[in-house]
């Protein structure tokens, strides 16, 4: 059999994987799994392992893990806690692996770490004690520790985004951690204190490939660009059609390009601007955008895409997809460019990743 | 009722039964069973010594019963002190929530 992608959908309502070949036009969806637990995470490993966080109203947070490519799924939680009297975990909301490590997210704001395939799990403390945690606040999704960009030779480097406390990075494997939020904008503070240390409403952190300097990030307040590590940041807003947005997503090799979906505003119902779907595309980090529209509908679409929902594949061309607000799943076999749908009636979508078995 | 699920830890046993989805949970967990436990705290430590991972989802870290977990004990809300007597009646069940 050739090469295969599997798109990897974390909902309100449990986890769908859709299926296909490399030609990425013809997909199978199977779900949903994981009992309709909200899922705002999944991710899978080299090996295919798959990991699924989330959180029950009824039954608290849990990673859910599945050895057999989503046919069957445990789901565990030990650990997962800042301990007796202390406030309750509501929900994993960010997974990542290096290694046998694996990393998870929660609200609120935390940093958990698993040696064991997660199945049990340590608090990474230090985070906790950055002088700036008395000021965080809960963004309109919680206060989510939604972002977790592990540097891809050094483990002991980490960087982490959190609604409302902003980047957040350790060279120590998480013992201390510094604010990397330097030129990233708050419009909801008062004119002359709009670059605070922390406090910003980052959306989503992203590393560009081969380049561990480069992050991008898309905030609630402009879309910003770092070469060093987040010491500094760069607006990279012009030419978008807002400074709004969730997601954003890189190229599997080209690390000039780069995948937003800006919407209308904060404050004008956070659709796609005008009701015409574009994902928005750079192939020169930042400096000029273009926006692909052909096959995403353009009259009376009012969807969001939220900020995990977005995501590339590893094939070449590379494929972009991503899963809105109301249940469909968008795809791209040409880096972007020309798009079909997937799916049309999946619960509302929260995270989209993609996994390809290496031959 | 599997009458081998009758079993229990001795004195003390109550009659427990548990909601549907959380035995979607923990495969091979019963609806009903038998065990031994003094409290509601002590009743949901031995159930997660036979299915671990089921204090976590029954139970938070304030430490409480889950917000929309309501247990109860011979037909009255029970919170985790609640003792429980030989014979009591004990029902796990799940508040309204969702959407």
């Amino acid at each position: 059999m050739g090469e295969q992608v599997s798109v990897l959908i974390g909902t309100r309502k449990g986890v769908f994987i859709a299926r296909s070949d490399a030609g990425r036009s013809a997909w199978q969806i199977d779900g949903p799994h994981c009992e309709a637990w909200p899922i705002n995470h999944v991710i899978a490993d080299d090996t295919g392992t798959l990991f699924a966080g989330g959180g029950n109203e009824w039954f608290g947070p849990a990673v859910w893990r599945s050895t057999d490519g989503g046919r069957s799924w445990n789901h565990f939680s030990a650990g997962l806690t800042y301990g007796e009297g202390g406030t309750p975990i509501k929900a994993v909301w960010s997974l990542a692996r290096r290694g046998k490590t694996l990393y998870a997210g929660v609200e609120p704001a935390g940093l958990f770490r698993s040696e064991d395939e997660g199945e049990t799990w340590s608090h990474v403390e230090g985070l906790q004690r950055h002088p700036s945690r008395p000021t965080w606040v809960p963004g309109a999704g919680g206060m989510i520790l939604h972002s977790i960009v592990l540097h891809p030779d050094d483990p002991t480097q980490i960087w982490v985004a959190i609604s409302a406390a902003g980047v957040f990075h350790t060279t120590d494997g998480g013992e201390t951690w510094a604010a990397r939020n330097s030129g990233t904008r708050c419009d909801f503070l008062p004119e002359g204190q709009q670059y605070p240390e922390t406090g910003q409403c980052v959306h989503c952190l992203v590393m560009a490939p081969g380049r561990s300097n480069r992050l991008y990030q898309q905030n609630h307040c402009g879309m910003y660009r770092s070469d060093d590590g987040g010491v500094s940041w760069q607006s990279i807003e012009k030419g978008l059609p807002s400074t709004f947005g969730f997601p954003a997503a890189v190229h599997p090799r080209d690390p000039e390009r780069l995948y937003l979906v800006p919407l209308n505003g904060a404050m004008e119902g956070r659709f796609v601007p005008d009701g015409r779907a574009a994902v928005w595309s750079t192939g020169d980090a930042g400096s000029s955008w273009h926006g692909n529209r052909a096959g995403l509908p353009q009259e009376n679409a009012f969807f969001g895409v939220l900020r995990q929902a977005m995501a590339t594949d590893c094939l070449e061309p590379a494929g972009v997809y991503f899963g809105t607000s109301s249940g469909e799943l968008y795809a791209s076999a040409d880096e972007g460019t020309n798009w079909i749908s997937i799916a049309a009636h999946l619960p509302v979508i929260h995270s989209v990743e993609t996994w390809t078995p290496r031959s | 009722m599997d009458a081998a699920q009758l079993t229990g830890t001795g004195t003390g046993q109550v009659d427990l039964r548990l909601p549907e989805a959380l035995l979607a949970l923990f495969p091979g967990a019963p609806r009903r069973l038998h065990l031994g436990a003094g409290s509601v705290r002590e009743l949901i430590a031995e159930l997660d010594r036979r299915w671990p991972g089921m204090s976590d989802r029954l139970t938070d870290s304030r430490p409480a019963i889950r917000k929309h977990i309501n247990v109860f004990v011979d037909g009255e809300r029970a919170g985790l002190d609640t003792p429980l007597d030989a014979g009591a009646s004990v029902t796990i069940l799940l508040a309204i929530s969702g959407g």
